[in-house]
C-alpha cells in the first residue's frame, strides 16, 4: 500500500453528527457489502446472487428461521448491552465470555440441585444465581482494579480461560450425569428449570423478552438518568469526571459489575434455553462476537439491538450456504470480516465529511497535511 | 446457465420457505446426505476423516447420492439449528459426528420422523436415529504391543485429550498390550484439555520425553506430537488419519478412522429403504479401524507382530480387554479366561495396572 | 539427569515462550504510539499460513518468514487503513480483523493441510552450547528464538534510548501535543501498526515453522490473546514482555511435567496456573500506581484527527 504524503481523502469534522448518515450510513456499508461479498464469492465460483440470497434472506424467510434469529442475537444483544455501559466509561471488559461461562455454570449448578423439584420459585432463583456469579466473576477485576490499579483487560481475559477450565473440570467431574457413561455433561434440566417457550414449535424463550427489556431499561438508563450522565462524562473526559466529584472506582464496579451480570444472564439463559443442560461448550464466543455487537451499534442500546440482529444473521447465513451451496465456513470468516469493517469504516460518515484533495476546504489543510 | 441459476434460486426459496420436509425420493431420484462436524472438513484428523468417509461414500454411490456437510458446529446450542436446517433442505439422512451433538440429533429426529439420523460415539437412539463408534481401542492394542518392543527406556508417553471413556479405553488397552510383550512398561499421560492445540500437544509430548519416555502415542488429533517424536528420533504413532507424511520414519504406525464403508452401506440403505435405527461399535473386522503406513525404519519383527495382533483381533482370537485385568491398586477387574463386556468397556473409569497418575475427575 | 531435565525445561519453555514474544513485542510498539490492536491472533494466523504456503513452495525458511511479516503487515495495514484513516472504532476493528484473518488463513491455507515443511534448523552456538544445564537451556536453539531476544533488545533500544523512540512514545501520551509540534501522527501510528503486524506474522511463523512444521485451521489457539494480554502484564515495557512471555511458557511447560510424573492434581486446575500466575504477577507488579500510569500509553485506543 502505497503510502502519499499529500492524502487522496481526508476527513473534516461536522459541526454536529449527521441526522441522514446515522440511517444512511448503515445502508451504504450493506450496498458496499453486497458488491464486495460478489466479488469474493464470484472469486470463489459461487454464483454470487444466490450466495447473497442464501446469506441474508434464505435464513430468515420463514417464522422458524425468524424464530432462531432472534435465539441467536439475544445473547449477542444481551451482553453487547452490559459492555457498552463500559465502554462508554472506558472500563474495558473484554472477558464477558468467562462471565457467560460462570452465569451458565452457577446458575445451572441451582438448576441441578433442584431439579426434582416443581414451583415457581424455582428458575428466579436460578437466574438469580447466574447474575450474581457473572457479576462475582467480573467484581474480580473490579475490585483489583479499583483495590491494587490491575488492568481489567488482563485480569477479565485471563478470568475467561479460567471459567471455561473450571467448566470443564465440574462436567468431567462432580456434576457429570452417572448415566452419561463417563461423557462429560450434567443431567438434562427438568421442565420446571428450564424457561418455557413462548412460540410453540420454536426455541424462542422469555429470555428474548427480557432482553427487549433491558435494551429498554438501558436506553433510559444511558440516555436520561444522571448515572448515564456520569459514565458518558468518564468517558470523554475522565479529567472531568474527576473533578465534577463523579467518583472512577463506583463507575468501575458499577460498569463491570452490570456487564459481568449481564453477561451471566445470558450464561444462564443459554442452559437454563436452548441447551437445557450443562456441558464443556456453552457459548461459540458470544462474549467476544458482542463486544463487535456494542460497538457496531454506536454503544447505543437500539444500535445494539440492530447489530446483534445483523450479526446473528450472518451467522445463520454462513449456515445457509454450506448446507444449500456447499460454501466452505472459511469464506463466511471472510465474508463477515468484509461486512464488519464496511459497517465500521461507514460510520465514519455520522461525524465527518470526506474531502477529496483538491476540493473545498481540502486544499487549504493540504499544506499542512504535507507535513505528514 | 442464467436459467438454471434462477430455477436453483426458486428451489431453494422454495425449500426453505416451506421448511420441507424430506419425505424419501427427491424429483431427481437421488438420496441426500447431511454431515455436521464439530471441526473444519480439512483439520487434518478427526473431522477429515469423517469427510474422507463422505467422500468414499459419494464415490461408491456416484448419482444415486448427494452429499453436504456443515463444519465446525459448536456443540452448543447452534447443534440444534443446523441439524434442523439440515433436515429442512431436503437431507434423507444425517450423520452428526460428535457426541456434543447426541441431545440436539434427538431433539431434531423427533421433528422431522421421516428423516434417518446418525450420532456417533453417542448412546441415545430412537425410531429414526442409529448410532454408531468404531472400537479405537483393537488398535491400540496393536500400537501399545509394537510400543512395548520399541522402547528401550520401558517408558511410553501418552498426550491424552479429555478424560473420557474411550481415551481411558485408549490407554488401557495400549498399557495391557505393552506389557504383555515387555511387563517392565510403564505408561506415563499428559491430559492437554484439547483435542486439538498443536502446539501443546507438541509441549506435552516434549515434556513426557524430558522425562525418559522414548515411544509417545496420542489421542489428539494434530500430528504436533508425533513431529516432536521425530524430532529426537523416537517412535510415535499417528491419530484419526494416516500422519505418515509428517514424520515417514517416526511413525511406526498409526490408528487411521476409516467410515467410508459405514456412510456406504448406510446411505444404500436408505435408497433401498431398508434402514433401521442400529447400534454399530465396529472394528478391525468391519473395516472402521485401520493402521497407518507402517515406517520402513521399522524392524521387521514387529511388524510381523502387530499385523499378526491385527489379525488376531479381526478373527476373534484375541480381545483387547482379556482377563486377567488389573486395577493400578492390584485389584482385579475381570479374572482369566473372561473378557470385558461392550457395557463395562463404555463406562471404563480406571486405569489398569502400569499406567502412572490418577484419572482426574 | 536432574541437570537435564532441568535444561530441557528451559529450553521447552523458551521455545512456547517466543510466539507468544514475538508477538506481544510487535503489539507493544502499537500500543507505545497509542493503538490498540486485538487483531493479533488474526494477523498471527495469517502469518502462520503465508509463512508456511512460502516455505513448501520453495522459498525456503527464510522467504517463509519474511513472507509471514509481510503477510502480518499486510493485514495490518487493513487495520491502519481503517483505525487511522477512517477513525473506525479500534477494538471493534480488530476483533473484527481476527475474524477476517481467521477465514482468510482458511481459505488460504486448504491446500497445505496434511504436509509438512522442514523444521527451522537449530543453531548451537560455540563452546557456550557445550556447557551442562546452561547450553541446552539457552544457546542450542533456531534462530528465531536468538532473534525474538535481539528483537526485544532493540525495540527497547529504540524505544528509550533513540530519538526516533521518544517520538513513537509521544504519540501515544498524546496525538494532539506530538501534532502541535510537527510530528506526523497518522504515519508514525500507521509505522507502528505495520511492524506489530509483523511481529504478530512472525510470531504465528514461529508456530508453523519452528514449533510444529505444519499447518492447521486455528493453530495459534488464543496465542494471539495471551499476546495481547502480555503486553498489558509487561506495563508497556519490552524486557517485562519478555519476562511475561517467560513465566507463562514456563508454567505452561511445568505442569505438563507434574502431570507426566503422575501427580494427582487435576489437569483442568493446572492448567488454569499460567492464567492464574499472569493475574497474581501483575497484582503485584501493578500495586505501584504511579509507575504504571507513567508506563501506559495515555492515549491508547483514543482516536486522533489532525486539525488545523
Amino acid at each position: 500500500m502505497s503510502h502519499k504524503k499529500v492524502p487522496l481523502l481526508r476527513l473534516e469534522p461536522r459541526a454536529e453528527t449527521a441526522r441522514v448518515m446515522v440511517y444512511a450510513a448503515p445502508l451504504i456499508a450493506v450496498v458496499l457489502t453486497l458488491i464486495g461479498g460478489s466479488v469474493l464469492f464470484a472469486l470463489m465460483g459461487f454464483a454470487p446472487h444466490v450466495a447473497l440470497y442464501n446469506f441474508f434472506i434464505a435464513p430468515i424467510s420463514d417464522t422458524y428461521g425468524l424464530s432462531e434469529l432472534a435465539v441467536k442475537a439475544t445473547p449477542l444483544v444481551l451482553i453487547a448491552i452490559g459492555l457498552s455501559l463500559g465502554f462508554r466509561a472506558n472500563v474495558w471488559n473484554i472477558g464477558a465470555e468467562g462471565q457467560l461461562t460462570i452465569g451458565a455454570l452457577f446458575g445451572g449448578m441451582v438448576a441441578l440441585a433442584l431439579n426434582d423439584l416443581t414451583g415457581w420459585y424455582i428458575l428466579p432463583l436460578e437466574i438469580i444465581a447466574g447474575v450474581l456469579a457473572g457479576m462475582a466473576w467480573a467484581a474480580i477485576p473490579a475490585f483489583l482494579r479499583t483495590r491494587f490499579n490491575t488492568n481489567e483487560i488482563l485480569v477479565s481475559l485471563m478470568l475467561t480461560y479460567i471459567a471455561q477450565l473450571l467448566l470443564n473440570l465440574l462436567v468431567h467431574g462432580v456434576l457429570r450425569d452417572p448415566a452419561a457413561l463417563g461423557f462429560p455433561q450434567s443431567k438434562a434440566f427438568s421442565d420446571s428449570t428450564l424457561l418455557p417457550t413462548i412460540l410453540d414449535g420454536t426455541r424462542v424463550t422469555s429470555s428474548t423478552i427480557i432482553t427487549l427489556l433491558i435494551v429498554g431499561i438501558a436506553w433510559v438508563v444511558v440516555a436520561k438518568s444522571f448515572v448515564g450522565f456520569q459514565i458518558r462524562v468518564a468517558g470523554l473526559a475522565p479529567a472531568a469526571a474527576r473533578y465534577a466529584g463523579f467518583r472512577q472506582p463506583r463507575l468501575v464496579w458499577m460498569t463491570l459489575l452490570a456487564g459481568g451480570g449481564l453477561a451471566g444472564l445470558a450464561g444462564i439463559f443459554e442452559v437454563a434455553g436452548p441447551i437445557g443442560q450443562l456441558q464443556p461448550t456453552i457459548s461459540p464466543g458470544y462474549g467476544f462476537t458482542a463486544i463487535i455487537v456494542a460497538f457496531l451499534g454506536r454503544l447505543h442500546p437500539l444500535g445494539i439491538l440492530l447489530a446483534g440482529l445483523l450479526v446473528a444473521l450472518s451467522y445463520l447465513g454462513g449456515e445457509a450456504v454450506q448446507i444449500n451451496m456447499g460454501m466452505p465456513l472459511a469464506v463466511t470468516g471472510v465474508f463477515q470480516g468484509m461486512l464488519l469493517f464496511f459497517l465500521l469504516a461507514c460510520d465514519v460518515l455520522v461525524s465527518y465529511r470526506i474531502r477529496w484533495r483538491g476540493t473545498g476546504q481540502g486544499a487549504v489543510t493540504g499544506a499542512r497535511a504535507a507535513k505528514g | 446457465m442464467s436459467k438454471s441459476i434462477l430455477s436453483r434460486v426458486l428451489g431453494t426459496a422454495a425449500a426453505v420457505a416451506l421448511g420441507l420436509a424430506a419425505a424419501g425420493a427427491h424429483a431427481d431420484g437421488k438420496v441426500k446426505a447431511g454431515f455436521i462436524y464439530v471441526g473444519p472438513h480439512n483439520d487434518g484428523g478427526y473431522s477429515q476423516q469423517h469427510d474422507m468417509g463422505r467422500l468414499e461414500a459419494q464415490k461408491n454411490l456416484g448419482d444415486k447420492v448427494e452429499t453436504s456437510y456443515v463444519e465446525s458446529v459448536p456443540e452448543g446450542a447452534d447443534a440444534e439449528r443446523v441439524i434442523r436446517q439440515m433436515a429442512a433442505s431436503g437431507a434423507n439422512i444425517i450423520f452428526t459426528t460428535s457426541f456434543g451433538f447426541m441431545d440436539a440429533t434427538i431433539k431434531v429426529a423427533k421433528q422431522f420422523p421421516k428423516v434417518k439420523f446418525e450420532h456417533a460415539t453417542g448412546y441415545k437412539t430412537a425410531d429414526n436415529v442409529g448410532i454408531y463408534n468404531a472400537r479405537f481401542y483393537e488398535g491400540r492394542a496393536v500400537i501399545g504391543t509394537m510400543a512395548g518392543r520399541l522402547t528401550k527406556t520401558n517408558k511410553i508417553g501418552y498426550v491424552a485429550s479429555f478424560p473420557i471413556p474411550e481415551v481411558i479405553q485408549g490407554i488401557n488397552s495400549a498399557t495391557l498390550a505393552a506389557r504383555a510383550v515387555n511387563p517392565n512398561v510403564t505408561m506415563s499421560v499428559v491430559w492437554v484439555n484439547s483435542w486439538y492445540d498443536p502446539g501443546k500437544e507438541a509441549a506435552a509430548a516434549q515434556a513426557l520425553m524430558d522425562q525418559g519416555v522414548d515411544v509417545i502415542m496420542q489421542h489428539t488429533d494434530s500430528p504436533a506430537p508425533l513431529q516432536a517424536a521425530a524430532q529426537r528420533g523416537f517412535w510415535g504413532f499417528g491419530q484419526s488419519g494416516d500422519m505418515h507424511q509428517y514424520a515417514p520414519d517416526a511413525q511406526a504406525t498409526g490408528i487411521v478412522d476409516h467410515w467410508g464403508d459405514y456412510y456406504t452401506q448406510r446411505i444404500q440403505a436408505v435408497i433401498d429403504g431398508t434402514w433401521k435405527p442400529d447400534n454399530t461399535w465396529g472394528g478391525f473386522a468391519a473395516n472402521m479401524v485401520n493402521l497407518a503406513t507402517f515406517s520402513d525404519k521399522l524392524p521387521a519383527d514387529v511388524k510381523a507382530e502387530a499385523l499378526k495382533v491385527e489379525d488376531d483381533i479381526k478373527t476373534g482370537k484375541r480381545h483387547p480387554f482379556q482377563g486377567p485385568i488389573k486395577k493400578q491398586d492390584g485389584s482385579e477387574v475381570i479374572p482369566a479366561g473372561k473378557t470385558l463386556s461392550d457395557d463395562e468397556l463404555s463406562g471404563m473409569n480406571y486405569y489398569v495396572e502400569g499406567v502412572i497418575g490418577t484419572i482426574p475427575n | 539427569m536432574f541437570l537435564d531435565t532441568t535444561g530441557a525445561i528451559i529450553a521447552a519453555t523458551i521455545i512456547a515462550a517466543t510466539p507468544l514474544l514475538l508477538a506481544a513485542i510487535g503489539e507493544l510498539v502499537t500500543e507505545k504510539s497509542g493503538v490498540l490492536n486485538l487483531g493479533v491472533e488474526g494477523m498471527m494466523l495469517v502469518g502462520a499460513v503465508a509463512g508456511f504456503a512460502v516455505d513448501s513452495a520453495g522459498g525456503g525458511a527464510f522467504g517463509g518468514l519474511i513472507a509471514a511479516m509481510l503477510a502480518g503487515a499486510a493485514m495490518a495495514a487493513l487495520f491502519g487503513f481503517l483505525t487511522l484513516f477512517l477513525l473506525t472504532n479500534q477494538v471493534a476493528t480488530g476483533l473484527a480483523l481476527t475474524m477476517f484473518g481467521t477465514g482468510l488463513s482458511a481459505l488460504a491455507g486448504q491446500g497445505f493441510v496434511g504436509t509438512t515443511v522442514p523444521r527451522l534448523g537449530k543453531i548451537d552456538i560455540p563452546l557456550l552450547s557445550q556447557i551442562p544445564l546452561l547450553g541446552p537451556a539457552f544457546f542450542s536453539h533456531d534462530a528465531l528464538v536468538y532473534g525474538s531476544v535481539l528483537i526485544t533488545a532493540a525495540v527497547w533500544y529504540f524505544l528509550y534510548r533513540t530519538r526516533g523512540g521518544l517520538i513513537l512514545r509521544a504519540m501515544g501520551e498524546s496525538a494532539d501535543v506530538a501534532h502541535a509540534i510537527g510530528y506526523p501522527v497518522i504515519g508514525i501510528r500507521f509505522a507502528a501498526v505495520l511492524f506489530g503486524g509483523a511481529m504478530a506474522g512472525l510470531g504465528g511463523a514461529y508456530l508453523s515453522l519452528a514449533y510444529t512444521p505444519l499447518w492447521a485451521e486455528n493453530m495459534t489457539a488464543g496465542r494471539g490473546w495471551v499476546a495481547l494480554a502480555l503486553v498489558v502484564f509487561a506495563t508497556w515495557r519490552p524486557w517485562r514482555a519478555m519476562l511475561g512471555a517467560y513465566i507463562f511458557g514456563g508454567v505452561t511447560i511445568a505442569q505438563l511435567h507434574v502431570q507426566g510424573m503422575g501427580v494427582s492434581i487435576p489437569p483442568q486446575l493446572l492448567s488454569m496456573l499460567p492464567y492464574a500466575a499472569t493475574i497474581v504477577v501483575l497484582v503485584i507488579i501493578s500495586r505501584d500506581a504511579t509507575r504504571v500510569k507513567l508506563n501506559a500509553p495515555a492515549a491508547l485506543g483514543k482516536p486522533f484527527l489532525p486539525t488545523a
